[in-house]
């Protein structure tokens, strides 16, 4: 059989034609099926909100602080250059510096307020980690992995809370009881809050607002209208750190 | 043209003594099996895999349980013969059968001229070596 050159034309155009066809209704199916599945498995995003007013309750505790470092082995150092935080306190002034005026300073400037890690809901820590070791997972939690993490600290200087620290030396020494089910951290590597992903794989809530007598720390999926993280979220006012940069902090203040 | 024996001996001589690592380790194979002397496990007869399989490629596994855990949330091993493990170094490989890592991990570590494991740079295993094995 002879085909001409127009005949040649026209069948590699039909050819073309179906292919396209095929790609564009495969394209489509594979769209409508990520849109049920995703409809089916409601997204979890995990939060926590901070009840300031119920935290002063007991002056100088520390319960929260102290049951997360004593489960997550995280070590005390003397020197404060090599300080290793997971959740912490700093002034009001300096956590909220634009929130208070001249008149509210006097009372509320140097009132405690604990910080940890946000959990971002854009966190500009993974974009920067050159080696995937920090990310965050579909339930909200930031995480990372110690075993990757190489250490070069792009995202101490990306994360515009001062979330994370770096082992500057090794941990152990510095951990006074080592609780064997949480690794240990290594030289070199950056650790902060995991919002006790460990412990939520099991089914529990983070340590911190277990320990809290004064229920000052309330934890929650964020995407679930009637949890009791949601409900206080309505019921009372609440502020994020920085809103303003667009990061999405998964952790509230209730001032 | 004359030289051709002498540098033939001299070759031979040159990859005898190069290999040297090679055939002594094929020569004094049982001996130094023999004197690696690693310690079983008292308790447990059954690894999370073959034996055969652990010696030749228990760090691609140990790599798929890091990788699955960490990254997928995966935390349960469904075993060969259907037992489920954690994958938990700390709890599974240390407390329940390996309880002295020096004589485990590190002596055939060595003996195989590889470096020691590094899983215990954070990995917990004070409270076994504590429990008195030594
Ligand atoms: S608070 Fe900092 S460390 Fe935590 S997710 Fe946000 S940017 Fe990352
Ligand atoms: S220090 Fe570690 S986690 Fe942070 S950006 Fe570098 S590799 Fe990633």
């Amino acid at each position: 059989m002879k085909i001409t050159r127009k005949d040649f034309l026209r069948l590699s155009g039909l050819g073309l034609l179906a292919l396209a066809g095929r790609k564009a209704v495969r394209a489509l199916s594979g769209w409508s099926f990520a849109q049920t599945s995703a409809s089916a498995a409601k997204p979890i995003r995990w939060g926590m909100a901070f009840d300031l007013g119920k935290c002063r309750h007991k002056d100088g505790c520390n319960r929260c602080i102290q049951a997360c470092h004593s489960t997550h082995n995280v070590p005390q150092f003397a020197d404060r250059a090599h300080e290793i935080k997971w959740i912490w306190k700093e002034p009001f002034q300096n956590v909220f510096p634009a929130a208070q005026t001249d008149y509210t300073r006097d009372f509320y400037g140097s009132l405690p307020v604990l910080l940890a890690c946000n959990h971002c809901d854009d966190p500009p820590c993974q974009d920067v980690c050159p080696v995937d070791a920090t990310w965050r997972r579909d339930d909200g939690v930031v995480t990372i992995d110690f075993h990757r993490c190489i250490g070069c600290r792009y995202c101490m200087a990306a994360c515009p809370y001062g979330s994370r620290s770096f082992n500057w030396q090794d941990p152990r020494p510095a951990i006074a009881t080592v609780n064997p089910d949480f690794p240990t951290r290594t030289k070199g590597v950056v650790e902060k809050c995991n919002f006790c992903e460990e412990r939520l794989a099991k089914g529990q809530g983070p340590a911190c607002a277990e320990s809290c007598e004064e229920k000052a720390i309330v934890f929650g999926d964020l995407e679930q209208p009637d949890s009791e993280l949601r409900q206080l979220l309505r019921s009372r006012f609440a502020v994020q750190r920085k809103p303003e940069l667009g990061t999405g902090p998964s952790v509230y203040y209730i001032v | 043209m004359s030289d051709r024996p002498l540098i033939v001996a001299g070759l031979t001589l040159f990859v005898g003594l190069v290999s040297t690592p090679i055939w002594h380790g094929a020569l004094n194979r049982e001996a130094a099996m023999a004197a690696l002397h690693i310690k079983l496990p008292a308790r447990e007869k059954q690894c999370v895999a073959p034996a055969s399989y652990m010696r030749t490629s228990h760090m691609q596994l140990l790599e798929h349980w890091r990788n699955e855990a960490v990254r997928d949330g995966q935390r349960q091993f469904v075993a060969f013969n259907g037992k489920t493990y954690d994958k938990d170094p700390t709890r599974t490989c240390l407390t329940e059968c390996h309880t002295d890592r020096k004589e485990f991990c590190e002596r055939c570590h060595n003996y195989a001229g590889v470096s020691d494991p590094n899983c215990w740079n954070c990995h917990n295993d004070s409270h076994v070596a504590s429990e008195g094995n030594s």
